[in-house]
């Protein structure tokens, strides 16, 4: 177990450290303006000097991406359901969907601001909801309604009502595809959270934290900051994976090829 | 209350037509009349897009006539299809790939409010008849083309509906393989002793199952020729047997006047 987990992330880790190494040794040597970009090291340094402070950001704006999250994946998927479902559904509210996601969202973030309050969570939720929503109602719908006909057929032959066809056919078909979708949406909700945090919200997010040092041309605080935010996008993308693989245990665990 | 079922299915002036009125119209089928006796193995057979598939989904209550009557076990074709008077199968398996094998068998079952238990003692029955028991646990995909056909036989069978009706259900199989389906589905129709309609576009395997070869003629979609069988109990030897090939010529005459014809 441990050690098909290491041979298949060896690859990666490889490429990672390989990059990093680079970037390191290329700062360390041609020493160009320290402040534009500071080299790996001193990243890492800095995230473990600003531990709590940085934990602390991470939570606040990890609970927004939580949040967030779960509810733009609940209502993607009613939206989905509704849609796939109901005539009338697919007549309103697909269009109302598709203007919906038209919208510069995060240009929202100064409006939500003022009608939710500067300081309120409600608004970078919704920020993150109505990011998240529609990556989710597109894929969910898509593995909905792209049901062969031999199934239907079939499930018609059975005299299967149109709620058991859904439940018994629908749903099942349309997992990898919400899956596909959780994984795309997990990181829109971290990217959501962070640049929503710019505009207001807790002073003690990752957002205001990056924005704050940045300001003070604390470039390397700042990239701390960053390196949090992407640990947050990286494990919420390995526990959807995680998810995925422990509710479709049809599915054949992805081969290792090659040597 | 002992009833008398003449006829498994009575078809009487049946037409059929797709988008009726636009540009894009389809005569489908036109005038077909058709009894077909109970425990009858019936095939039809002709050209691609002469209607085979739809005359078989009329008869399932699957889509509806433009113009005549189907008659199922004395009943409309809706009323046989809410009690699950059909049993059906298709070229492709339409397993469901998130379900193992048994929870396919049972999945009709299930729908018709069965016990775990009973369900689970039909798959194990209907895994036995397709000689399939020991993949009861396997997912589809770990399964081949001809093992997948027999589970969805199987599954068609599981909650003994009185008429199985398939449509090409072996025509994307090879050759061996094929043979070797349809002496098992001889064998079932044997041990079950149901009514069985069969789409095919092959002569011999139509030749081969059959009692009635039904030949059908294509543009509008009529019933060219209905060809009786008698070739008794199939064995290895009958598709060797003069008999047979006579029979074969036989719905291969019918075809090419049609095919002429038309
Ligand atoms: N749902 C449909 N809509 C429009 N035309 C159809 C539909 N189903 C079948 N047809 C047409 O009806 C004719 C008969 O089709 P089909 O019954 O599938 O033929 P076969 O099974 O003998 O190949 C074809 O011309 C086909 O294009
Ligand atoms: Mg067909």
């Amino acid at each position: 177990m441990i050690s098909r987990f290491v041979r298949s992330a060896a690859p990666a880790l490889i490429v990672g450290l390989g990059g990093l190494l680079l970037w390191e040794v290329t700062l360390q040597v041609l020493q160009p303006e320290g402040f534009v970009l500071p080299p790996p090291s001193e990243i890492i340094r800095a995230f473990f000097a600003d531990f709590d402070e940085i934990w602390v950001a991470t939570k606040n704006t990890g609970f927004i991406v939580v949040t967030g999250l779960v509810g733009g994946v609940i209502l993607g998927v009613v939206w989905a359901l509704l849609v796939s479902r109901f005539r009338l559904a697919n007549e309103t509210l697909t269009p109302l969907a598709i203007a919906l996601n038209a919208i510069p969202i995060i240009a929202l973030a100064p409006i939500f601001n003022a009608w939710f309050g500067l300081l309120s969570p409600v608004s970078n939720q919704s920020i993150v909801v109505i990011l998240v929503f529609f990556p989710v109602f597109i894929n969910t719908t898509k593995g909905l309604t792209e049901v062969g006909d031999t199934e239907i057929e079939l499930m018609r032959s059975y005299a299967a009502s149109e709620w058991e066809i859904a439940r018994l056919v629908r749903v099942p078909n349309a997992m990898p595809f919400f899956f596909t979708s959780l994984k795309i949406a997990s990181s829109l909700a971290v990217i959501g959270a962070i640049v929503a945090e710019y505009f207001g919200g807790r002073q003690d997010a990752l957002g205001p934290l990056i924005v704050q040092n940045a300001g003070l041309t604390r470039y390397t605080q700042a990239w701390a900051a960053v390196l949090a935010g992407s640990l947050m996008g990286i494990v919420l993308y390995l526990l959807s994976g995680a998810f995925e693989r422990a509710s479709m245990p049809w599915r054949p665990a992805p081969e290792t090829t090659g040597s | 209350m002992t009833e008398t079922v003449s006829c498994a299915v009575s078809i009487s002036g049946l037409s059929k037509v797709f988008n009726a009125g636009k540009p894009n119209e389809v005569r489908a089928l036109e005038d077909i009349d058709l009894a077909i006796d109970e425990g009858t193995f019936v095939s039809l057979i002709g050209p691609s897009g002469c209607g085979k598939s739809t005359l078989l989904r009329l008869i399932g209550a699957l889509t509806h006539p433009t113009a005549g009557e189907v008659c199922v076990n004395d009943k409309s074709a809706d009323q046989a299809r809410l009690d699950r008077d059909y049993g059906m199968a298709f070229q492709t398996s339409g397993l469901f790939k998130w379900r193992s094998v048994t929870e396919n068998i049972e999945l009709p079952l299930q729908l018709m409010g069965w016990s775990k238990q009973e369900r689970k003692d039909r798959a194990a029955e209907m895994l036995d008849l397709v000689k399939l028991s020991e993949f009861a646990d396997h997912y589809p995909r770990e399964m081949s083309g001809g093992m997948r056909q027999r589970v969805a036989i199987a599954r068609a069978l599981s909650f003994r509906p009185s008429l199985l009706l398939m449509d090409e259900p072996f025509g994307a199989l090879d050759e061996m393989t094929r043979e070797h389906m349809q002496t098992e589905v001889l064998d079932i129709w044997k041990k079950t002793e149901k009514t069985i309609v069969f789409v095919t576009h092959s002569i011999p395997e139509a030749v081969f199952l059959s009692e009635r070869v039904i030949v059908m003629s294509p543009r509008p979609g009529r019933i060219a020729a209905d060809i009786p069988v008698d070739l008794g109990e199939r064995v290895f030897e009958t598709r060797e047997a003069p008999e047979f090939f006579e029979c074969i010529t036989e719905v291969r005459e019918a075809l090419r006047f049609e095919g002429n014809a038309g």
